[in-house]
């Protein structure tokens, strides 16, 4: 028999804390600074001779990836490592899905393999919460799912990885003016971002790109809207860039990257109208000379590869916080 | 069988009755409401002290998943639901496997149905062979074979050429034509309502707009055809608006909307919910409030069940790879209910929408309880809650968005053709 879908918010148990990650939309506030001021110190671990920690010793970390990535499983891998858990690594896309078996029979099969946690990676939106809602409906909530990209709907570690590296160089979120650039229609982590930083209380959150990348409505999460780069730009605090799929070329929806970079691409000359001490983000892999000019990329105000040493704190204190119990 | 029924409510919106009186059934036919009939002996008595005796439900869209996918539902599981629902007359879209596009298939599905204490079935027919929007289906055969009208189901036709002719040719014998309004392009890859909700959730959209192109280029169509279009399923407040002011402007054009987008939103996807992927997709809370102001004012002229059994495979997906549908048979008298009592409307307004309403439609003689009509009643207690599980459901199909909901109206007796098709 299969069980009846769970229609409520799998993300927090019932008395509000976490239970598993899944979105920063909705999330309040205490716990996203809670999960901030829990990586600060895992910072330092991988400054030992030795960087371990013991929190999830003899608990199984399973990187469920049905969606190609090795830059984010590999973070994930790290931080799992770190925490001294045991880490296995399935890129399902070349082998159960392919033959056939279904994403929950997938999850059955490793649940029964006395998995602790699952960090899923999926092409479809909201498929880490089928998952979390099958593992409730089934009584195996001690299972904990991490969201590790799900469609175009969230990627709720890098966006804590990000306003991590804005309160390390920022310290504040509340006076800021934040533009976030490009395609946001297919991006699973600009939403995450615009959630968190609207909750973190930045006052002004602006997003940046031509309407054929902006989902509709947008406005209604808490942004401004331009469509003109130089006035986005304006004295903002921090600029985030977002990867612009090569797939997205061939389509009805920009006519080439040439033209793309002229109007969105981040130049010295563009990043000069942000305020002087701005800094530059960029969730990676980049294209360069498409979204970003290498002269801004390599700068002085890119901290695009302290993002990515964040990133392995941050999954570190979201693993600890879920299965450290 | 002669039964005498009652003690009960009779509410007849097709003859505008509303009283407490007794009917009385002789050869599967309404003998008399009233008085008994001079000799009548009645070999059952039903006692419907309590309940409302109404017409038996016309349900314009009804997937029995038969033949093709019978994994899915079975004739008899979904006829079962019919009977449970209190559905005496429902008609099967052509959207089988293999599609309804030949007389031999619309002959065997008619056989099929045609058990005793089964609900009429009237199969709708593919307006183009295998709905592969090309090729005409011979619909003449077709309708000698029992087909009432002609559709693609949710199959659009993308060349618009074709929809042309297949106009034209229906409108040469009169055939109804019963078309989804969704451009195919706009809607492409889309699995949600293109607005604040999908955006949230980063789910594919499918604009308002695609459902009013799609309107707009039906609506010419009919003017120049003149043939007779019923729209099915209409999602937005905008489309609903161009069909009203089309009929204002002479067009013969009815339309409908399913139970779900009567009761439900967008906002009803909530985390993701598999049960809310519908085809097409629930839309704004002002296009719903829209919907459900237009069926009360006969803008909208008949309210269905869109019937659509998906197995639990099909469901327990992420949203976006989820089949569309839900199960609707043993909710559309219930869900009607809800309405009229959320609306303030009378009983025999909101009834009338699931009777006569689309028996006109249909153009079949059904929806009414006239002395020497076919005896096809719904007796149901208004009264009694019944919360929808799974459980509980008889259709094969068990997922439907209203799972867990307290709904009140419930069906204790179903008779077609005077027999006792549900209840004891």
């Amino acid at each position: 028999m299969t069980p009846a879908l769970f229609p409520g918010n799998p993300q927090l148990n019932t008395r509000g804390g976490l239970q598993h990650l899944l979105s920063l939309d909705g999330l309040p506030r205490q716990i996203l600074t809670q999960i901030l001021d829990t990586a600060a110190p895992f910072t330092e671990v991988a400054e030992r001779e030795v960087k371990k920690v013991p929190l999830l010793r003899g608990k199984s970390v399973f990187n469920l990836f049905f969606e190609n990535s090795t830059r984010t499983r590999t973070t994930f891998e790290i931080a799992a490592k770190r925490l001294s858990a045991d880490v296995i690594n399935l890129n399902i896309n070349t082998s159960s899905a392919s033959k056939g078996e279904s994403l929950l029979d997938t999850v059955d099969n490793l649940a029964a393999m006395q998995a602790d946690m699952f960090v899923v990676r999926h092409a479809s939106s909201g498929a880490p919460y089928l998952i979390a809602q099958h593992l409730a409906a089934t009584g195996r909530d001690h299972i904990r799912v991490v969201n590790a990209g799900d469609g175009r709907h969230a990627h709720p570690t890098q966006g804590l990885l990000d306003m991590f590296t804005i309160r390390h160089y920022k310290k504040d979120f509340t006076n800021l003016t934040v533009a976030i650039v490009g395609d946001v229609l297919h991006s699973r982590v600009a939403r995450s971002q615009i959630h968190a930083l609207t909750t973190l209380g930045v006052p002004e959150v602006r997003v940046i790109g031509p309407k054929t990348l902006l989902p509709t409505a947008v406005e209604r999460l808490g942004v401004r809207v331009f469509h003109d780069m130089k006035q986005g730009l304006k004295d903002v605090d921090v600029v985030m860039m977002l990867r612009l799929q090569n797939e997205r070329m061939n389509g009805a929806l920009l006519p080439s990257t040439q033209e793309y970079f002229k109007s969105y691409g981040l130049t010295p000359d563009k990043l000069a109208l942000a305020k002087p001490d701005a800094i530059v983000m960029h969730p990676g892999p980049m294209n360069r000379g498409v979204e970003i000019d290498s002269a801004v990329a390599d700068g002085g105000q890119a901290v695009i590869l302290p993002q990515v040493t964040f990133g392995i704190a941050v999954r570190m204190a979201v693993m600890a916080m879920l299965g450290g119990a | 069988m002669n039964i005498h029924i009652t003690n009960g409510r009779i509410v007849d919106p097709a003859t505008n009755t509303d009283k407490t009186a007794d009917l009385f059934i002789a050869d599967g036919k309404i003998a008399a409401i009233g008085n008994t009939p001079v000799g009548f002996k009645a070999e059952r008595v039903i006692d419907a002290k309590g309940c409302v005796v109404c017409p038996g439900l016309v349900d314009l869209s009804a997937r029995l998943r038969e033949p093709g996918f019978e994994y899915r539902a079975t004739l008899e599981s979904e006829m079962a639901a019919a009977a449970a629902g209190g559905v005496t007359s429902l008609a099967c879209p052509p959207d089988t496997d293999p599609p309804l596009d030949e007389p031999g298939l619309v002959e065997m599905l008619k056989h099929r149905a045609r058990l005793p204490d089964f609900a009429h079935v009237y199969p709708v027919g593919a307006l183009t062979e295998k709905l592969d929007g090309k090729h005409l289906t011979e619909m003449a055969e077709l309708a000698e074979a029992g087909c009432i009208a002609f559709s693609q189901a949710n199959t659009p036709i993308r060349d618009t050429q074709i929809m042309l002719r297949a106009m034209q040719y229906a409108a040469t014998f009169d055939f109804p034509v019963w078309l989804s309004a969704q451009d195919p392009h706009l809607a492409r890859d889309g699995v949600a309502h293109d607005g604040e909700v999908a955006s949230r959730l980063g789910l594919t959209g499918i604009p308002v707009v695609a459902e009013t192109i799609a309107i707009a280029t039906l609506l010419h169509l009919v003017r120049e055809t003149g043939v007779r279009l019923h729209l099915q399923r209409i999602s937005s407040a905008a489309g609903l608006e161009m069909v009203s002011a089309a009929r204002a402007a002479g067009i013969a054009v009815t339309c409908d909307v399913s139970i779900n987008h009567l009761h439900l939103s967008e906002m009803d996807i909530g985390y993701f919910n598999p049960h809310a992927r519908l085809d097409p997709p629930l839309r704004s809370q002002r296009d719903r409030d829209a919907l459900r102001a237009g069926l009360a004012s006969g803008a909208v002229n008949a309210l269905c069940s869109d019937h659509t059994p998906v197995d639990d495979d099909g469901k327990q997906m992420p949203f976006g790879e989820a089949e569309p549908g839900a199960t609707g048979l043993e909710l559309l008298l219930p869900l009607t209910l809800k309405w009229a009592e959320e609306m303030q409307l009378p009983l025999a307004l909101a009834l009338a929408r699931v009777t006569c309403d689309p028996a006109h439609i249909m153009g079949i003689p059904a929806g009414a309880l006239a002395v020497g009509s076919a005896a096809d009643i719904c007796i149901f207690d208004p009264k009694a809650e019944v919360i929808v599980s799974r459980e509980r459901l008889k259709s094969q199909g068990r997922n439907t968005p209203f799972l867990g909901l307290p709904l009140a109206g419930r069906v204790k007796w179903t008779l077609v053709d005077g027999v006792v098709a549900f209840g004891d």
